[in-house]
């Protein structure tokens, strides 16, 4: 089976600052990588890159067989740290509208889907901008999940997520792996994927440095 | 797959629901064309004719002025919670969005316009002695012209870090040769001396030109970093 996504001697820079210094892996497809590493390793940028929101300098990312990644957005699902909602609008109606930007039907059913897939209630009229932090994190894993993804591209998902929440969502993207999407998770919370993550990526500098499928020895090897 | 136009009144039913909400555009617009209404007309004591003759270009800065500010708020939502990325990474076209801001900013401004026309009327004792019903005209034109720049040049000026003062230096510039339609239009209305058709058309021509260039180098600034 060909990779899902391949990158090849990936730069990007920031002015002077490259965040990215060559980056080369493949991903197979229908896996769950957990994406480590400390504070300004890269991680953030190589999710953004992936998912086009940061075209690299030098390099390519070829996505789905291709690198015109815009041709496969529709095939990409991605959460970033702040929550990508309107913190005036209830759930419902974020999604609502999110649906409408990648296909308009059905829109209702797949929200209430989506929002009850992340334990959260489709009825709640209540706007974004007073939910948790934690529901906020799972609202937003909702607006990602709405146009059934492929890739699906997951930056820091469990941060100010109580433990059981974030372990329901685990299982929820174990559930997602198995139906054959591959998902790429940013954190820093490794231990919550520990058992569910088919490889551990750990990046240092802007570079990966190592990949094993124990969490143990990816830590050890940092 | 939405059409564009489907895409166009999703987003601009959602921008409108916010504003409905929040109201920061327009009041914000409205206590900015309250003040300079109120603070001009302390300021001097027109005849009519006098009024006539200024009314033009007082009535416009205070719209461009106001207008800013709802320029400004436009994209403060989208940037706010990094929601613009959501839509970058969807395939609606970023025409959509553009069309949809443009359109929702030409309403504010319009209801902003159609509020403050009566107190402008009533301050300034202003009766057109030109054909009125071309009045109508140049405001629709001009206010378009207003927000189709301001729109793309506030999009443009979202990622800088002083982007509140980046967009009047961006905008009013570029924005001369309409503001300069504008005034000129309004007063030949007012004052009933000389054709406004002259400038119409050149607003018209104006538009026209800058809604093509806009929405036609709009994608790139939507996918730039």
């Amino acid at each position: 089976m060909p990779p899902a996504v391949v990158v090849t001697d990936l730069v990007k820079q920031f002015g002077r600052f490259a965040a990215l210094r060559g980056v080369n892996a493949e991903f197979a497809p229908g896996r769950l990588y957990a994406i480590l590493g400390d504070n300004g390793a890269g991680k953030t940028t190589l999710l953004r890159a992936l998912a086009g929101l940061a075209p690299p300098t030098r390099g390519s990312v070829s996505v789905l067989g291709t690198t015109d990644l815009r041709s496969i957005c529709g095939q990409l699902g991605y959460m970033a740290h702040p929550s990508l909602l309107y913190d005036e609008m209830s759930g419902m109606e974020n999604l609502r509208y999110f649906a409408r930007l990648h296909d308009g039907s059905n829109a209702d059913q797949r929200c209430s889907d989506v929002i009850r897939a992340v334990k959260l209630d489709p009825s709640l009229t209540r706007p974004v901008g007073q939910y948790s932090q934690g529901m906020r994190q799972r609202m937003s894993l909702a607006r990602a999940l709405l146009n059934d993804p492929k890739i699906l591209l997951l930056d820091e998902p469990f941060s100010n997520v109580d433990v059981r929440s974030a372990r329901g969502m685990v299982s929820l993207l174990t559930g997602l792996r198995d139906a054959g999407k591959t998902i790429f998770v940013v954190t820093h919370q490794a231990s919550l994927l520990e058992g569910a993550a088919d490889e551990f990526v750990w990046m240092e500098a802007g570079k990966i440095v190592s990949r094993t499928p124990d969490l143990a020895t990816a830590t050890e090897t940092a | 797959m939405s059409t564009i136009a489907g895409l166009t009144r999703a987003t601009l039913a959602k921008d409108l629901r916010l504003e409905w909400r929040s109201k920061d555009a327009i009041n914000s617009m409205l206590f900015f064309s309250l003040l300079v209404v109120v603070i001009f007309s302390f300021s001097f004591d027109p005849t009519a004719e006098e009024s006539r003759r200024i009314a033009g270009g007082l009535v416009w800065v205070a719209f461009l002025f106001a207008a800013v500010v709802a320029l400004n708020q436009t994209w403060a939502r989208e940037v706010r919670n990094q929601v613009l990325d959501a839509y970058r990474v969807s395939p609606a076209p970023p025409n959509a969005l553009f069309l949809a801001k443009v359109v929702g900013n030409f309403i504010f401004v319009s209801v902003l316009q159609a509020l403050m026309t009566p107190l402008f009327i009533v301050f300034y004792n202003l009766r057109a002695l030109g054909p009125v019903y071309q009045l109508p005209i140049v405001a629709a034109l001009g206010t378009w012209a207003l927000v189709v720049n301001g729109t793309f040049f506030a999009a443009m000026s979202l990622r800088t870090r002083s982007r509140e003062i980046m967009l009047p230096l961006l905008l009013f510039p570029i924005s001369i040769p309409a503001l300069l339609a504008m005034v000129e239009a309004t007063g030949a209305i007012l004052t009933g001396e000389f054709s406004a058709k002259f400038w119409i058309v050149l607003l018209a021509a104006y538009d026209v030109v800058f809604t093509i260039a806009s929405l036609f180098l709009f994608g790139f600034v939507l996918q730039a970093e």
